[in-house]
């Protein structure tokens, strides 16, 4: 029996020949991302246990996002924690306010992911870099101290569910459709402690911007990673942002791998999705569900805020005026300063939407856009749970950038093929 | 003895355990006192310490943040019993030596208010109320280790020496 291109990355970083799912090994981590809000608590930890000290300060990322800039006192002395702590480590790549970006935009921008490697950050999202055929996983802040001390972390090897996209994306359909039409076929626990590897024709039409939407979500189904195989859309984006160009290691899944399932999607037949309230599994076609009067729009965050889904938008908007609240959040400072030069700004301004520095800002309810009792948020981010984008009783309604622009423009959810 | 807090819900999420908008610290009196703030506003005045909570399939999903059960702690929870955790939740539970329990149709055989006793040990929930016992499966011995050793980090320290 051969091995799945997870298990081949997990096995390699273990140093065994082979592994399986269900087997515990120890792996050695090849790249740590780290941020605001999970971190100073794993540096606390580590100054606590008296084991303060960092494995390999070339292999950790340290970027504030999630309330940068400091959103209040509190969130200040998070980063300032953050900030004394990385300059006393001499951590390389440390990217703090005006280089700091939504980290899992930030990362693949700069440089810092490549296929083969094991990639841990504290962060849930962190299955983003699985669209360079990586491993990467989320971990909280214990995991994250034992990661930096160490470079090693246990896992059990997961089980892997193999998602084949076939057929051509139609006008109006993106990404961000065929995730949320896989999480409401298959649950937000469908793929619970396990490996989502997408394969098919579909994801040859699509860029890397638009692949790390696909696996930013696998969480969103449970999954401990989403994983996606190297190709020459692979490879052009990493000879374009790779800093070092040192080599890299490229695993595939063997013709004879083990899944534990496989399930066909045929993405020709996606219509826009919106995923109603309150679970990122609530995906129901436009045509279901047009018509939703929203309060707000929200075009940003680590699945919808790179240069891409900002055209996008901007294409969109060109010439219109928006009728409710509507607020543009460049992931990353190279993707704001692309949207300005490209003229996205202007679009957005003269169609009335607010633009923000770069922020996971109120994708989690923090700041830049929080809402209040009653309101609804058509939003590009990755869940709509009770709260998530303030208070309990508001309501967010998640959407490709496409769908959000549009509804922004007519203050209620509509489909955007009439735009396009 | 300990009092069982019920919620018939399947997914109860971290934002739910503990909103972002508390995220700004990492003190575990501070979020305790937001505990369940999302799901249920009276959770932080009735959990007694020891108390548990039920629940239904993919308890924590979400979030990574270990705050949320930072604020489990803090609130006092003993356990939580769910049919099924989410698995970086599940994690941040064992390293931070705090028991997840896996019970199937957890809210089925537990009735909200019923006092129950947890025997980690052994694995099995005592019913009080109900009189009965319900046996759920340990968690793997690497994980008991590192629970009884207080955590990872300590498990670590632990094993380096």
């Amino acid at each position: 029996m051969g091995m799945t291109i997870t298990e081949k990355i997990l096995a390699a970083a273990a140093g065994k020949s082979k592994v399986e799912p269900g087997d515990l090994i120890d792996a050695k981590i090849d790249c740590i991302m780290c941020h605001d809000v999970t971190t100073p608590a794993a540096i606390s930890m580590l100054k606590e246990k008296g084991i303060d000290k960092v494995f390999d300060k070339e292999k950790i990322v340290v970027t504030p996002d999630h309330f940068q800039p400091a959103k209040d006192i509190k969130s200040a002395e998070l980063h300032k924690r953050l900030d004394t702590w990385a300059r006393e480590k001499e951590i390389r790549y440390y990217y703090p306010l005006g280089k700091a970006g939504v980290c899992h935009a930030l990362l693949p921008e700069q440089g810092h992911i490549k296929p083969g490697e094991v990639i841990v950050g504290g962060d849930s999202h962190t299955c983003t870099y699985g669209a360079f055929a990586a491993f990467s996983t989320g971990i909280g802040s214990t995991d994250l101290a034992a990661a930096i001390a160490t470079g090693t972390l246990w896992f059990r090897v997961p089980e892997t569910i193999k998602f084949v996209l076939n057929g051509k994306l139609s006008k109006g359909v993106y990404s961000k459709d065929v995730i949320l039409a896989v999480i409401a076929k298959i649950g937000t626990d469908g793929a619970l402690y396990k490996a989502m590897e997408f394969v098919g024709p579909t994801l040859k039409e699509i860029s890397m911007e638009a692949r790390m939407t696909i696996t930013n979500m696998a969480i969103e189904a449970g999954a401990k990673n989403g994983i996606i195989g190297f190709d020459e859309i692979t490879k052009k984006y990493l000879d374009e942002h790779l800093k070092d160009k040192k080599a890299y290691k490229v695993y595939e899944s063997d013709k004879n791998a083990n899944y534990e399932q496989t399930i066909e999607i045929d993405c020709s037949k996606l219509e826009p999705i919106v995923a109603l309230p309150h679970l990122p599994s609530g995906g129901q076609a436009i045509s279901k569900c047009s018509g939703i009067k929203m309060d707000q729009a929200y075009i940003g965050s680590c699945t919808n805020g790179r240069i891409e889904d900002l055209r996008i938008a901007a294409s969109i908007m060109r010439g219109k005026k928006v009728a409710i609240r509507t607020i543009i959040v460049p992931a990353t400072p190279v993707i704001w300063k692309q949207a300005k030069d490209e003229g996205l700004f202007d679009i957005f301004y003269e169609a009335d939407c607010v633009i923000s520095a770069p922020t996971c800002g109120a994708c989690l309810g923090g700041f830049m856009g929080i809402l209040a009792a009653g309101e609804k948020c058509v939003s590009t981010t990755n869940r709509n749970f009770v709260g998530r984008m303030g208070s309990p009783k508001s309501e967010v309604y998640l959407a490709s950038p496409a769908t959000a622009a549009a509804s922004a423009i007519e203050g209620k959810l509509v489909d955007c093929r009439k735009y396009l | 003895m300990a009092k069982a807090h019920v919620y018939k819900r399947d997914h109860i999420n971290t934002d739910e355990i503990i909103p972002a908008r508390y995220l700004n610290t990492d003190n575990m009196a501070e979020l305790a006192a937001h505990c369940m703030e999302d799901l249920d506003t009276n959770f932080v005045k009735k959990c007694k310490p020891g108390d548990c909570i039920v629940a239904g399939d993919d308890f924590g999903c979400g979030s990574s943040r270990e705050h949320a059960v930072w604020a489990l702690q803090g609130a006092k929870v003993g356990a939580v019993i769910a049919n099924s955790f989410a698995r970086i939740f599940y994690r941040n539970c064992i390293n931070c030596g705090f028991y997840p329990i896996e019970l199937e149709d957890a809210a089925g055989k537990i009735n909200d208010g019923d006092e129950i006793e947890v025997d980690y040990k052994k694995g099995v929930i005592t019913n009080i109320t109900r009189e009965i016992e319900l046996t759920f499966k340990p968690l793997p011995d690497f994980a008991i280790e590192i629970i009884n050793d207080g955590g990872l980090l300590e498990h670590i320290k632990k094993s380096s020496h």
